[in-house]
C-alpha cells in the first residue's frame, strides 16, 4: 500500500507545482489546494498504513488489547486541514479581491506595489 | 472515559502527578493572555475608542510576564509544562529555555511599542479591521512559536501569527495592499507547507514531535539520507520565512505596502521567528546535520546580506529601503548559525533581539518622518533636521546602530560573529559582515544626508506649519532608541544572557532535563 | 436558486441541521462528533438560509456578528484550560464534576466548555467567510 500512496503523492506534488508556475492566481489557488491534500496523504503515509482496528480502549479494559491504528497521525492531519481549509478560504477571498480591485488576475500585471521604472534615489546631495 | 472508578486505576502511568506551582504558569500565561485579550477585542470590535485602552495595559502587562518568565528560567534553569497532565512526549509540551524567553521577552516590548504607536499611527478604520486583535493575535502566535517545546505546536503557532499577519497586511484593503498581500500569502504558504512535509516526515522517522525526545533520539539517525533530506528541507522552510536569499522576495514586494505600524511589527518580529525557528531546529536538534550544510548556509549568509544591503542601496523610498535591510541583517544571524560555535550563536541570537528592536524603530522614525515631511520619497525629503531636530538625533542614533557602529546595539554582535568567523579561518565571511557594515553605513548615511540634513526643499510647509507629532509615536520611538542605546553602551547583561542562551542550545541536556526528569535522573 | 420550494423548505432544514449539530456537538464527548464538525454543520446550516432567503436575514437571526460569536468561542475555549490552575494540574487538564439533577447524574467537564468554544469559533468565523462571500455574489 505505501509504495502506490507515495506514488500518489509524489503525483499530487508534481501537480500542485506544476499549478504554482502559473501567472494566474486562480490556478495558484487549486494548486495550494492540492498541495494542502498531498501533504495530508503524506502525513498519513509517513505514519504508517495498518489495517488494525480503531484506538478505542473497550468500557471494561484500562488499556489497548492487541495492535491499533496509530491515532497521532490523524489528528495531525485533522489540524492540518483546518489549517489548509482556513488558509484557502482567506485566499480565495484574497484573490478574489485582488482580481476586483487590480482588475488583472496574472501576477506578471499585479505591479502596483512594485511599479516599473520605479525612481532611482538622488545620485548627488 | 473518566469515571468514578477513576481512583482504583494508577493514574502516574498516564498522568504528570506532581502539582503545578504558581509560578510555573508563566511559561503558558503570555500565549493565554494575549489569546484572551485578542478574544475580547474581537468582541469589541465596533468600540473602537475603547480598544487602545484595553490593548496597551495588556500589552504592558505581556512585557512583565514575559519579563518575570526570563528571570524566573534564568534562576531556576529550563522550565517545561506538558498540557492536559499527559506525561511527555504524549502531551503537548511547553519548554522555555534562555532563548525563548530572552526572545519573547524582546519581542513582547516591541509589541508594546507598536500598540502605542498604533494608537496615532491606525485610523478608525483600520481599528474596526481589527488592528488591535489581530496585534493580540499575532502576539499569541509569535509567543507560542518561541515557548512550545513541540515541533508540530511550532507548525501551528506559524500559522496562528501568519494568519494574523494576512489580516494585519490587508487593513483597509487598499490596491497596494492587495497587491503586496497576494505575494506574501502565497510564498508564505508554500513556505509553512514545506514545513509541515519536512515535519510529517519527521515523525514518520522518529515517531515523534516532542523536542527534547527529538534531541535524544537524533543521535541514533546521525547521517542517514532522510534524516539529512528532512533537515535541508527544515532549512528552505525557516529561510523561506526568515526571508534568506535566495527565498526572499516576498519581503521586499510587501513590507512597505501596509499601515506602517504594521510593517514596522512585521520587520522587528516575523522573520525573527524565522530565525528563532532555525536556530531551535538546525542549532539545537539536528547539529551534525547542521554541521554539514554549514558551507551552504554560510554562502546563503554571505549572499543574503551583501544583496539585502545592494538592494536597501537601489531604494528611493525609505520603506523598501528598510525592508531590505531586514534581509541583510537576516544574513548576519544566518552567519552565525554557520558558525555554531558558541560564539558564532550567540552572536546571532544576540543579533536578532538587536534587530527586532531596531527595525522596529526605524520604521517608526520613519513613519514620523513621513508626518514631519510628508513622504517616504528620498527625491522630495529634506530638511527634516531643522523641524525636529529631537526626532533627527534619534533617527541618528538608530540608523548608526543599524550600521553597527559603537556604541550602539548592533555593533556587539556583529563583534562576536567576525571574532567567531576569524576563529575558524572563514575570512569570506567576516570580510562579508564588515562590507555589510560598510555598505550599510552608505546606505543610512545617504538617508540621513537627504532627509535630514539637505536643506527642505522649496515650497513646504515650515515647522510652525505642521500638527505636533502626537506623543504616543514620539514616545514609542524614543523607548526602542532607549533601549538600543543602553544594550550598545552596557552589553553585559545581554551578552551573558545570549551566551548562555546558546549554551543551551548546544548541549540540550538541561532541556530534555525539564521535560523528562525522570529517565535523566536514572 | 430562490425558488419557492427552496426558500419554504430552507428555514424548516436549517432549524433542523443547527439542532442536529448541537447533538453532534454534544455527542462528540465519548463518540465521533465534536466542537468542529458540528460548529461545520451549524454553518452550512447558516449557509444555506443565506443562499434562500438572503444574508440579511441571517445576520438578523443570529444577532451577534458572526466574528463576535467566533471571539468568544476563543475565549471559552482559553478560559477553559484557565480553570485547571484552581486545580494545581497543567493547562488544559480535563477536569470532572458529577452534579445530581432530578436524581440523574452528569457528567460535566472542562472538556466540553472547551469543545463548546471550537464549536462557536467554527460557526462565527466559517459563517462569516460564507456570509461575506454571499453578499458579494449579489452585487
Amino acid at each position: 500500500m505505501e509504495p502506490i500512496l507515495a506514488i500518489l503523492v509524489g503525483a499530487l506534488f508534481t501537480v500542485a507545482i506544476y499549478l504554482f508556475l502559473s501567472k494566474h492566481v486562480i490556478r495558484i489557488l487549486m494548486g495550494a489546494a492540492i498541495l494542502g491534500n498531498a501533504v495530508n496523504l503524506l502525513i498519513f503515509t509517513a505514519g504508517r498504513v495498518t489495517r488494525e482496528v480503531p484506538p478505542i480502549i473497550p468500557g471494561d479494559a484500562d488499556a489497548l488489547t492487541g495492535a491499533a491504528a496509530n491515532p497521532l497521525p490523524q489528528a495531525l492531519i485533522l489540524t492540518a486541514i483546518v489549517i489548509s481549509f482556513s488558509f484557502f478560504a482567506f485566499l480565495l477571498v484574497l484573490g478574489y479581491r485582488a482580481f476586483q480591485e487590480l482588475e488583472t488576475d496574472s501576477s506578471d500585471d499585479m505591479r502596483v506595489a512594485e511599479p516599473v521604472g520605479d525612481k532611482s534615489p538622488p545620485a548627488g546631495y | 472515559m473518566a469515571g468514578k472508578s477513576e481512583a482504583l486505576q494508577d493514574l502516574s502511568v498516564a498522568y504528570v502527578m506532581q502539582p503545578v506551582a504558581a509560578a510555573d504558569w508563566l511559561i503558558v500565561a503570555p500565549v493565554i493572555w494575549c489569546i484572551l485579550i485578542g478574544a475580547v477585542l474581537l468582541m469589541l470590535r465596533k468600540r473602537t475608542d475603547l480598544q487602545p485602552l484595553i490593548a496597551i495595559p495588556a500589552l504592558a502587562l505581556l512585557v512583565l510576564m514575559t519579563l518575570g518568565l526570563l528571570v524566573h528560567v534564568f534562576q531556576s534553569g529550563t522550565l517545561s509544562m506538558t498540557m492536559g497532565r499527559w506525561l511527555p512526549p504524549f502531551g503537548i509540551s511547553f519548554t522555555v529555555d534562555l532563548l525563548g524567553a530572552f526572545f519573547a521577552a524582546t519581542s513582547a516590548l516591541v509589541a508594546l511599542g507598536a500598540g502605542i504607536y498604533g494608537r496615532s499611527d491606525v485610523d478608525d478604520t483600520g481599528r474596526r479591521y481589527g488592528f488591535y486583535p489581530f496585534l493580540m493575535l499575532i502576539m499569541a502566535g509569535i509567543l507560542g512559536a518561541f515557548l512550545t517545546g513541540d515541533i508540530f505546536n511550532l507548525y501551528v503557532w506559524f500559522e496562528v501569527l501568519l494568519i494574523s499577519s494576512f489580516g494585519l497586511l490587508v487593513l483597509g484593503s487598499e490596491k497596494k495592499q492587495l497587491d503586496g498581500a497576494v505575494k506574501y500569502a502565497f510564498l508564505n504558504l508554500i513556505a509553512t507547507t514545506l514545513f509541515l512535509v519536512a515535519t510529517g516526515y519527521l515523525y514518520g522517522l522518529f515517531g515523534t514531535l516532542n523536542m527534547a525526545d527529538i534531541a535524544i533520539k537524533a543521535s541514533e539517525l546521525r547521517g542517514t539520507a532522510p534524516l539529512m533530506t528532512l533537515v535541508t528541507l527544515y532549512l528552505l522552510a525557516f529561510a523561506m520565512k526568515a526571508a534568506a536569499f535566495p527565498v526572499n522576495f516576498w519581503l521586499p514586494a510587501s513590507y512597505h505596502t501596509p499601515r506602517l505600524v504594521v510593517s514596522a511589527l512585521f520587520a522587528g518580529l516575523l522573520t525573527k521567528v524565522g530565525i528563532y525557528a532555525l536556530l531551535r531546529i538546525l542549532g539545537m536538534l539536528f547539529p551534525f546535520e547542521r554541521e554539514e550544510l554549514s558551507f551552504l548556509i554560510a554562502i546563503a549568509a554571505a549572499l543574503t546580506m551583501i544583496l539585502g544591503v545592494m538592494g536597501a542601496l537601489a531604494q528611493n523610498d525609505i520603506r523598501r529601503s528598510l525592508g531590505f535591510l531586514v534581509i541583510s541583517g537576516i544574513g548576519v544571524m544566518m552567519a552565525g548559525l554557520a558558525l555554531g560555535s558558541p560564539a558564532g550563536l550567540s552572536g546571532a541570537i544576540l543579533y536578532a533581539a538587536h534587530s527586532m528592536v531596531v527595525m522596529t524603530a526605524l520604521y517608526f522614525a520613519a513613519g514620523v518622518a513621513a508626518r514631519l515631511g510628508g513622504s517616504f520619497e528620498l527625491t522630495s525629503a529634506g530638511g527634516l533636521y531643522t523641524k525636529n531636530a529631537a526626532i533627527a538625533a534619534m533617527t541618528l542614533m538608530l540608523f548608526l546602530s543599524v550600521a553597527g557602529l559603537p556604541p550602539f546595539s548592533g555593533f556587539w554582535p556583529k563583534i562576536m560573529l567576525v571574532k567567531a568567523s576569524l576563529d575558524i579561518g572563514a575570512w569570506w565571511l567576516a570580510g562579508a559582515i564588515l562590507v555589510t557594515g560598510l555598505l550599510t553605513t552608505i546606505t543610512v548615511g545617504r538617508i540621513w544626508a537627504l532627509a535630514y540634513w539637505r536643506p527642505a526643499p522649496a515650497g513646504d510647509p515650515d515647522a510652525a506649519a505642521l500638527s505636533p507629532l502626537p506623543v504616543g509615536a514620539t514616545m514609542a520611538l524614543a523607548g526602542l532608541v532607549a533601549i538600543t542605546v543602553a544594550a550598545g553602551v552596557w552589553p553585559e547583561p545581554v551578552m551573558a544572557l545570549a551566551q548562555d542562551a546558546a549554551r543551551g542550545l548546544l548541549d540540550p541536556s538541561a532541556y530534555v532535563l525539564s521535560v523528562f526528569p525522570v529517565e535523566a535522573s536514572q | 436558486m430562490r425558488t419557492v420550494i427552496f426558500r419554504s423548505i430552507a428555514p424548516y432544514l436549517t432549524s433542523l441541521m443547527v439542532l442536529f449539530s448541537i447533538f453532534v456537538l454534544l455527542r462528540g464527548h465519548n463518540e465521533p462528533g465534536g466542537g468542529f464538525i458540528g460548529g461545520l454543520i451549524a454553518a452550512s446550516a447558516l449557509a444555506i438560509y443565506g443562499i434562500a432567503c438572503g444574508v440579511a436575514p441571517v445576520r438578523r437571526a443570529i444577532y451577534f456578528h458572526p466574528m463576535a460569536i467566533a471571539a468568544f468561542g476563543l475565549f471559552m475555549s482559553a478560559m477553559a484550560g484557565v480553570l485547571s490552575i484552581f486545580a494545581g494540574v497543567p493547562y488544559m487538564s480535563g477536569l470532572w464534576i458529577y452534579p445530581h439533577l432530578f436524581g440523574v447524574e452528569i457528567p460535566l467537564s472542562s472538556v466540553l466548555v472547551f469543545d463548546v468554544g471550537v464549536y462557536l469559533v467554527v460557526v462565527g468565523a466559517i459563517s462569516s467567510i460564507a456570509l461575506a462571500l454571499e453578499e458579494r455574489d449579489r452585487d
